[in-house]
């Protein structure tokens, strides 16, 4: 059976990794290459890495760090922030990523999200959709759209996206649960898998998403960046709970 | 044992680092080439890959790379692994975007998953079970069942299970390894899967 993923993100700002509240008020977490290490060491499903100021910088992916962290990445590693064309995506599955996870381009200039998967196939396009008071926001939630999360993730799925990374800003951070509403939107509406992002405090919170939103994984980080908990004892606690899990 | 010098070929659909890093993390000495020429130094070959099928097709044919491996593979003997699409190639067609003919060296054809009531996700990403026949020296020594990593949205369909290496339940179940002689081909990625990953390609390297 197909395991539900537990999936730590790490958010990259110029030299070291952050976390913060809500999109913003970010404070250093440490150095990328240790937790990347670290992560391999505990056999997690999955790394997210996201340069969160990539875009607002107008800057693209730094494929030096990437090629480095990959090197250490014996897992699939997901690399998103700053990917602005095809080349963009060439670069980064040619320095190790896994996949990709588009973001603001993808509203911008869908055809990205086409090409790239035409030319390097869906299953490495990530798209990530951040939303705040229902509505979708890029640029690093800065920037809202106006849409709906639902039709975008549609149109996505549409143009090619073989997963979505759908984040709440309103619950980033904030570690008191997933907005399952959301979540349980999307993942109804498209037919690939929907990782749920933003708010998970809590094991059960993550049992919550998975079971009411019908998510395929979840991510955090806060939580584990501020607190004792760890990826695996979290499989264990959502294995007692009676979900498919890899221990 | 001599260090194994395994040939990792380049043609244009990515993914070559972590599959180079993965056989040096194990002992062997990877080079990553898209010369027909350089193959001949490789005591190992491995077609990694994730993109379309005809591209691919495409890509190896325009470097003279279909027929430089099957002349290594099958005139000379060089064990061979494809991972994911280079899984897929092995099979005599392809039907993503349109029906393509592959390398031909497994009797199968490449087509999309059709989603199922209980597995109603394509692609099919993330951990799943992979249950080997039983006595494959691919597989020696991990246990029937274990969780590799996949990511695919196509899967190889046999047309005997001769050639059928094990076996992964998604969508009604799917043919996840095949194996015609020393040649394997591997759906999920050893590369990504971490320990059962790395020691697959140990086994790959003593085959």
């Amino acid at each position: 059976m197909l395991k539900v993923r537990v999936i730590p993100t790490l958010l990259h700002k110029s030299f070291g990794l952050v976390k913060g509240v809500n999109f913003d008020s970010r404070r250093a977490v440490g150095s990328p290459m240790q937790a990347v290490k670290v992560y391999n060491l505990r056999n997690v499903d999955e790394l997210v890495f996201l340069d969160v100021t990539a875009t607002t910088e107008e800057r693209g992916p730094d494929l030096e760090l990437i090629d480095e962290l990959a090197d250490e990445c014996f897992m699939p590693l997901a690399v998103g922030g700053g990917i602005r064309s095809v080349d963009d995506v060439r670069a980064l599955l040619g320095v190790g990523a896994d996949k990709v996870v588009i973001g603001t381009a993808a509203l911008r200039t869908p055809d990205v999200v086409r090409e790239a998967a035409e030319r390097f196939g869906s299953q490495c396009v990530v798209v990530s959709i951040d939303t705040r008071d229902d509505q979708v926001c890029t640029k690093s939630g800065r920037v809202p759209t106006g849409r709906d999360p639902v039709d975008v993730a549609l149109a996505v799925e549409e143009l090619g996206a073989g997963e979505i990374l759908l984040q709440s800003i309103e619950a980033d951070g904030v570690m008191n649960g997933y907005d399952i509403e959301t979540v349980a939107r999307v993942s109804a509406a498209v037919s690939i898998p929907v990782i749920a992002s933003g708010g998970a405090g809590t094991f059960a919170h993550m049992a919550d998403v998975l079971r009411d939103g019908g998510a395929s994984a979840v991510a955090a980080a806060s939580m584990f960046h501020f607190t004792e908990r760890t990826p695996m004892e979290a499989k264990h606690y959502l294995a007692e709970q009676g979900f498919p899990v890899r221990v | 044992m001599a260090v194994q010098r395994v040939a990792i070929v380049d043609y244009g659909m990515c993914n070559l680092d972590s599959v180079r890093r993965a056989f040096e993390e194990v002992g062997a000495r990877p080079y990553v080439t898209d010369d027909p020429g350089d193959l001949d130094a490789a005591d190992r070959i491995v077609l990694p890959g994730v993109g379309a099928f005809p591209d691919a097709m495409h890509n190896l044919r325009a470097r003279g790379l279909d027929e430089a491996l099957a002349k290594q593979v099958w005139e000379k003997g060089a064990p061979f692994l494809g991972v994911c699409l280079g899984m897929q190639l092995m099979a005599a067609v392809g039907q993503e975007v349109e029906p393509t003919e592959g390398l031909g060296w497994i009797d199968a054809s490449c087509v999309r998953f059709v989603a199922t009531e209980t597995d109603r996700r394509v692609p099919h990403v993330g951990w799943n079970e992979v249950t080997p026949e039983a006595g494959s020296i691919l597989f020696d020594g991990i246990p029937p069942g274990t969780d590799f990593y996949f990511v695919h949205s196509f899967h190889v369909v046999c047309a005997t299970a001769e050639q059928v290496l094990a076996t992964t339940p998604y969508c009604d179940g799917f043919v996840s390894a095949v194996r015609r002689e020393q040649a394997f081909g591997v759906q999920f990625h050893p590369e990504k899967s971490q320990r059962w990953g790395l020691h697959l390609l140990r086994n790959f390297l003593a085959a």
